[in-house]
């Protein structure tokens, strides 16, 4: 596929960042954050979203999505990293749409998939438990117990987990700390016996939680995907996460690339606009080139897992760390053209630094990443 | 594909399997097997003057050039299917030719009607072979200030000056050459755009050996050369505009280069030479740093591909294509030190017995200057800066 975008995309990018700009910008996130907001997002802006065809853009028109895939919620994505725009969008329409839909029986689609796009169910994904991504280590124990599985363990970094109506929860049912063989995925009622639900603030002003599960019953029918195989399902949702920050950091990244660029055209010193000096101009250069790589990488990573092609998850890493290396880039050579300015809270330039170190660490940054890459490439 | 883009396919491949001799389907072992063609070229075989002389004949040394010009009269889509069907034979080039690369392009928007009629079928045939004359000692970085003179006699111009960097001066038949024709004028507006013979009374030259122990530069004297007036290309005193258009060509070119999918894979040298411990590189550290270089240069290939599906989709490039020299070269500079780092002491060799000893660190050397020539890398920051980004006062 060639790596531009068609109509219909240039349509949906357009209108995804008039929407964010409109209506969840960088004043709408600082409301949120020093208000301490119980839930850490704006309900209305969600169901509007929902409107809009975002909540379902990977839900298929059948089951009441828009069905725009993953170029279009990379286009999303880029939009809400403009603006810092919090929702529910990476955990809800992104990670759990693309579990149940790689995963999902027929009868759990039908379930949950229309309530993803209608912006009446809200999802989370419980896997990591490490503070550095480490998918394949999943201690969470499965036993089998009655007609089902009793869960025990604890889940960290639970993107949204504090308000989630509906966790999915990779738990152990057979093998070693390490193996991929042997995870199953569960979808488990956060309000059941046994589940504590821990919210934590993040340097980002998102939300991450501690899930502690103690004893909890889950019932067979509540498996998604096969038992012992939940794996693929992990790797595939993890990997559309990847993809999708990939494209929130471009956001991030080009807005702050921007911004510094404006900042430079007008801020007086010795006389003249600092934009003057050649050494904040090839600074400035070099991030303009290091964007436009970005770029690259993201929409070649959106379009693989669109086509289903065989190295979707080698694009997603591929994107994910260069994404991550660039926003660390843009927002800290922010913060330094900005000068004293940049340290204050009053100007946008830190917010961003702060989203681009939480992206980064989501789902493997280039460390991890770049091993990962090499490995499949066989090195 | 149409039914008239699949007959030209097997017509194509009728004729390349008849006229393509099996010689010239050979990997290229060294550089005197690479065919630059002009009036004292001496060429290795008679069957790489053949492979010249016939895809010269039929035009495909330039498929995109009109027939008029010497050229192909090719669409796009005719080129793509004849460039596919000799990457299917692995036909070797032809003809390698700045005349194709740079002054062809030029003269195909700058030069008159007569001009190209008599210049672009000799540069498609491979009858002359052509240097560039654009540095001079004291004109690199800041190129306009050049100071070759060119003064006006009525029915020629006489030259005078110096040129430096200039590639295989002492190989090519006549030179394209950048020449100040006004000194009272801002330095942009007094240069002009002048083709020569270099057999003229007057011109000589002197290679310039490199830290690379190769001399493909040379040092090019003007010593009073009579160049007649019907040799300027546009107008006089907008030299530069062509010059730049050709820069923005050649930087384009030098930003490609070296991306081809062909080469051994940096992590395959690695698993060669250092070896694999559970799948991964031996040697962990220097991993990181080859994996590093992977994710840029693999980020790269894709910003050069998307800048070619922008350009075929009609959108504008003008942004991403300032940017491709800059990136590309530093790259593959960096690539070049982490294959001598892998290479480890083999990776110094100079001279030897084997086949292959000193290529490594010659090219390490030959890869410093390109981000170098044809535009440094502190002036293509200037460019994005200026042009991109619109700084004040870039």
């Amino acid at each position: 596929m060639a790596l531009v975008l068609n109509e219909d995309q240039a349509m949906i990018r357009d209108s995804a960042e008039g929407f964010f700009k409109a209506e969840a910008p960088t004043t709408a996130f600082r409301k949120l954050r020093d208000s301490k907001d119980a839930t850490g997002f704006d309900r209305a802006l969600w169901k509007k979203m929902a409107e809009m065809g975002f909540a379902g853009v990977l839900v298929p028109e059948g089951h009441g999505g828009s069905g725009f895939g993953y170029v279009g919620a990379g286009l999303i994505q880029e939009a809400i990293g403009r603006n810092l725009s919090l929702s529910p969008m990476l955990s809800t329409a992104i990670l759990a749409a693309t579990a149940l839909l790689v995963g999902g029986t027929d009868e759990q689609k039908a379930n949950y998939l229309p309530k993803i796009a209608s912006g009446d169910l809200l999802m989370a994904l419980a896997s990591d438990e490490k503070s550095r991504h480490t998918p394949n280590h999943v201690a969470t124990t499965a036993a089998a117990s009655g007609n089902g599985f009793k869960l025990n363990g604890t889940k960290s970094f639970v993107l949204d987990g504090h308000v989630a109506d509906k966790l999915i929860v990779a738990a152990r049912t057979a093998g070693a700390d390490g193996d991929t063989d042997g995870i199953t995925l569960f979808l488990v009622d956060p309000k059941a016996a046994g589940v504590s639900i821990a919210r934590q603030s993040m340097v980002d002003s998102r939300n991450a939680a501690k899930v502690v599960l103690n004893d909890v019953q889950v019932d067979g029918a509540d498996v998604l995907g096969g038992v012992g195989s939940g794996w693929a399902i992990l790797e595939r949702a993890l990997d559309a996460g990847r993809a999708c920050l990939a494209a929130e950091m471009l956001g991030v990244s080009a807005q702050s690339f921007e911004t510094t660029v404006d900042y430079l055209k007008t801020r007086d010193q010795f006389g003249v606009k600092i934009g003057t000096f050649q050494a904040l101009q090839h600074r400035a250069a070099h991030l303009f080139c290091e964007v436009e790589l970005a770029r690259s990488v993201t929409l070649r990573a959106l379009q693989a897992l669109d086509e289903g092609d065989d190295r979707a998850s080698i694009f997603a890493s591929l994107a994910k760390a260069k994404g991550g290396e660039v926003a660390k880039l843009a927002t800290n050579e922010g913060v330094q053209l900005h000068g004293g300015i940049g340290m204050t809270d009053e100007f946008d330039i830190g917010l961003y630094m702060k989203r681009a170190r939480a992206a980064r660490e989501t789902f493997g940054d280039i460390a991890f990443n770049g091993d990962r890459l090499a490995k499949m490439m066989g090195y | 594909m149409s039914d008239a883009l699949e007959q030209f396919r097997s017509e194509t491949r009728a004729w390349l399997e008849a006229n393509c001799p099996a010689e010239m389907r050979l990997a290229v072992t060294s550089e005197d097997e690479t065919c630059w063609g002009g009036r004292n070229f001496k060429f290795t075989s008679q069957a790489q003057k053949d492979w010249m002389d016939r895809m010269g004949a039929k035009g495909w040394t330039v498929p995109e050039w009109p027939k008029a010009y010497g050229g192909g009269g090719l669409s796009k889509e005719e080129a793509k299917v004849l460039s596919s069907e000799l990457r299917r034979i692995k036909a070797r080039s032809p003809l390698n030719s700045f005349g194709i690369w740079m002054l062809g392009p030029a003269l195909l928007k700058f030069g008159s009607e007569e001009q190209k009629k008599h210049y672009l079928p000799q540069i498609a045939r491979g009858e002359i072979r052509w240097c560039q004359g654009y540095s001079e000692p004291g004109s690199g970085s800041d190129l306009a200030s050049l100071r070759t003179s060119a003064e006006d006699k009525g029915d020629h111009y006489l030259v005078n000056g110096q040129k430096v960097w200039t590639s295989y001066a002492d190989k090519a038949d006549w030179i394209f050459c950048l020449v100040r024709t006004d000194p009272t004028v801002a330095k942009h507006l007094g240069i002009s755009f002048l083709l020569f013979d270099m057999a003229s009374p007057g011109v000589s030259t002197a290679p310039i050996k490199l830290i690379s122990g190769a001399s493909p530069f040379c040092q090019t004297f003007f010593d009073n050369v009579k160049v007649p007036k019907e040799n300027l290309v546009g107008v006089s005193g907008k030299g530069w505009d062509i010059a730049k258009y050709l820069l923005t060509h050649e930087r384009e070119m030098i930003g490609a280069m070296d991306t081809g999918d062909a080469r051994e894979t940096m992590a395959q040298v690695a698993a060669r030479k250092i070896g694999l411990e559970n799948g991964t590189i031996a040697d962990a550290a220097l991993r990181t740093d080859i994996i590093r270089h992977e994710i840029d240069a693999w980020a790269f290939a894709l910003t050069m591909e998307r800048v070619k599906d922008t350009a075929k989709a009609g959108q504008g490039v003008g942004a991403l294509s300032s940017m491709l020299k800059y990136y590309g070269t530093e790259l593959n500079k960096q690539r070049m030190e982490l294959l001598m780092s892998i290479g480890g002491s083999d990776g110094l060799l100079w001279d030897g017995d084997n086949q292959g000893d000193g290529d490594l660190s010659r090219s390490w050397l030959r890869s410093r200057a390109n981000s170098i020539e044809g535009g440094t890398s502190e002036i293509n920051l200037n460019i994005i800066a200026k042009r991109v980004l619109e700084l004040p006062g870039a």
